[in-house]
């Protein structure tokens, strides 16, 4: 196929921006990668080199063993488990509840759940502190890890019922006359029939566990329990002009989350692409 | 197995109804609504940890509009970088959108390049940064001196900080670009087609056609975007510490700073309580003004 001039030069301008466009999003992991593998006395010369002479893997050993992040790592990944799997299984329930069961009250509840999406988590802040406080459970991880057992969040909750709604009703209602109940319908019929959302909530909570920096400054002190993000944060302030450290930190917390993204990509863009239109 | 009767379904899916939900019920109840109520009791008082409390009425808020400076210098800080960022990061994700919708070839590995940013996490993304601000040898002087130009102080100058924010909030303009892309596939064919029999060329296509059609996802998109920039803490907790002489003050930064370093919790409430009310009245009038322009296929009704 032929294309005339004013077309191919409108599809050169097309691709011309997006290329520039990428090179600008680029740019600034290729300054991270280059950085955490150089010498700080090549890090500090001019004009900047982009290749690093020699390459300093030590950056990276370094920079994970004078801060424990192997400790900071499991710590994450205990909250994790705990989160996330909390997160699921009652957003999964309050969902599934909200979509399918009929109960009196459920539209008055659903309502409140919804109106919350929008409040600011400063709101609530200072109060959930001080309750936390009270109970004598500050430094500890009671406090990131009860509220993802309650709920999981308006946000999820509400996407999951939506999710739940569009699966035929007339399969409860089969699976009911056999004689089964509302947990098995959950758990051999709704579930198995909503993976993709599931997985959603599934990796979007992970991240934001992850990321999460706020809860954790707030709730704990004690260095052996840090967070990896905390953990990143308190090392900047020990090693401030180390930049082949501090940008060898910084790759190895976001290389993991980059990897799941190419592992799971289709549920990324289906996900966000969920939240947006739908939301 | 034996069948049940229909009445024997209605009480079981109360029962479980109730039971499944519970545990959001108790969630909502402890750690929103309590909460809430709690912290706007707070916010009445001249509580401070440690220290008894008596109520003062609505004295913290007068505080915020007469005696306090840096109250009104974090608002302003807040909403300089809302106006700033969310137009811009809403402009250039629409751009990249429309262009990822004209059948490019290797459409993913460009979504691709364009989401990656989102995913890195926050402190992560303010170390980075930190980094490629760096006025000796940061990626963007170090860019800039090499086609000689003048460096900048990024934001280590007080009037370039919240610009130099900006930008790097702009880093992130994937998630919005996916979701206007997303929105942008999903306009129905037909309703170009029928620009096309009245003979309308591109332009009108997207005056008439796509840009309707999109509002709602750019309704969702500015909502979101004005919530999550008004809460801003991260970047202002690494790299500026609020600083230059307060020029990066966000709003929940001095928050947590009146709370936590300061232990003045009940000021810090009635901020929340501030916050809250602006994002209410900022999102009522997205809302309000969305009649005007946004358009719902099917009738015009959100």
């Amino acid at each position: 196929m032929r294309m005339s001039t004013a077309k191919l030069l409108h599809r050169s301008a097309i691709y011309l921006i997006l290329v520039a466009g990428s090179i600008a999003m680029i740019f600034p992991f290729a300054w991270l990668v280059r950085s955490s593998f150089m010498s700080t006395a090549q890090i500090f010369t001019f004009p900047p080199e982009w290749i690093p002479r020699p390459f300093e893997w030590q950056n990276y050993r370094d920079a994970l063993t004078v801060v424990p992040f192997r400790r900071y790592f499991l710590n994450t990944m205990l909250l994790e488990v705990c989160v996330v799997s909390g997160v699921v299984l009652t957003s999964a329930m309050a969902g599934y509840s909200f979509a399918r069961l009929r109960w009196p009250g459920r539209g008055v509840m659903f309502g409140l759940l919804l109106s919350t999406l929008m409040l600011p988590y400063a709101v609530t802040l200072i109060p959930t502190f001080m309750l936390w406080k009270s109970v004598g459970a500050i430094n500890t991880y009671w406090p990131l890890i009860v509220p993802a057992w309650f709920g999981g969040g308006a946000f999820n909750i509400f996407l999951l019922r939506q999710f739940f709604s569009t699966i035929p009703k007339d399969l409860d209602e089969a699976a009911y006359m056999d004689g089964a109940s509302p947990p098995t319908v959950l758990w051999k019929l709704i579930l198995p029939l909503s993976k993709p959302a599931i997985i959603v909530i599934l990796i979007f909570t992970f991240i934001g566990t992850w990321n999460d920096f706020l809860g954790p400054l707030i709730y704990l002190s004690d260095n052996d329990k840090y967070t990896l993000a905390l953990g990143l944060a308190s090392f900047r302030g020990m090693y401030n002009a180390q930049w082949g450290y501090l940008m060898a930190a910084s790759s190895a917390i976001v290389a993991p989350i980059i990897l799941l993204f190419f592992v799971a990509q289709r549920y990324f863009i289906g996900g966000i692409t969920l939240t947006g239109i739908k939301g | 197995m034996r069948a049940q009767p229909r009445s024997g379904i209605v009480r079981m899916e109360r029962k479980w109804g109730i039971a499944f939900a519970l545990p959001a019920i108790i969630g909502f109840v402890v750690f929103v609504f309590g909460p809430m109520v709690a912290s706007l009791v707070f916010s009445l008082t001249d509580w401070s940890i440690g220290s008894d409390f008596r109520f003062v009425g609505l004295d913290n808020y007068r505080q915020m509009t007469t005696g306090d400076p840096l109250f009104s210098k974090s608002l302003y800080v807040t909403l300089y970088y809302t106006i700033g960022s969310v137009p811009l990061c809403m402009l250039a994700a629409f751009l990249v959108a429309m262009l990822l919708n004209q059948k490019v070839k290797a459409l993913p590995i460009f979504r691709t390049i364009y989401y990656l940013p989102v995913l890195v996490p926050s402190i992560a993304n303010s170390m980075l940064w930190l980094w490629l601000f760096n006025p000796d040898f940061g990626l963007f002087n170090s860019a800039l001196r090499s086609v000689g130009l003048p460096g900048s102080q990024w934001i280590y100058s007080e009037t370039a900080a919240i610009p130099s924010l900006i930008l790097m909030s702009s880093w992130g303009v994937g998630n919005a670009a996916v979701i206007f892309l997303a929105g942008l596939q999903g306009v129905p064919r037909h309703l170009y087609e029928a620009v096309e029999v009245d003979g309308g060329g591109a332009l009108r296509k997207f005056w008439h056609v796509t840009l309707p059609s999109m509002t709602p996802t750019i309704f969702f998109n500015v909502i979101m975007g004005m919530i999550g920039t008004l809460q801003v803490f991260d970047q202002a907790y690494v790299m500026t510490n609020g600083g230059p002489n307060n020029a990066t003050l966000f709003y929940i930064f001095y928050l947590y700073r009146k709370a936590f370093a300061e232990t003045e919790m009940a000021y810090a409430s009635a901020m929340a309580w501030v916050l809250f009310l602006l994002i209410m009245a900022l999102t009522a009038l997205v809302f309000r003004s969305s009649r005007f322009w946004v358009y719902y296929e099917g009738g015009n009704k959100p």
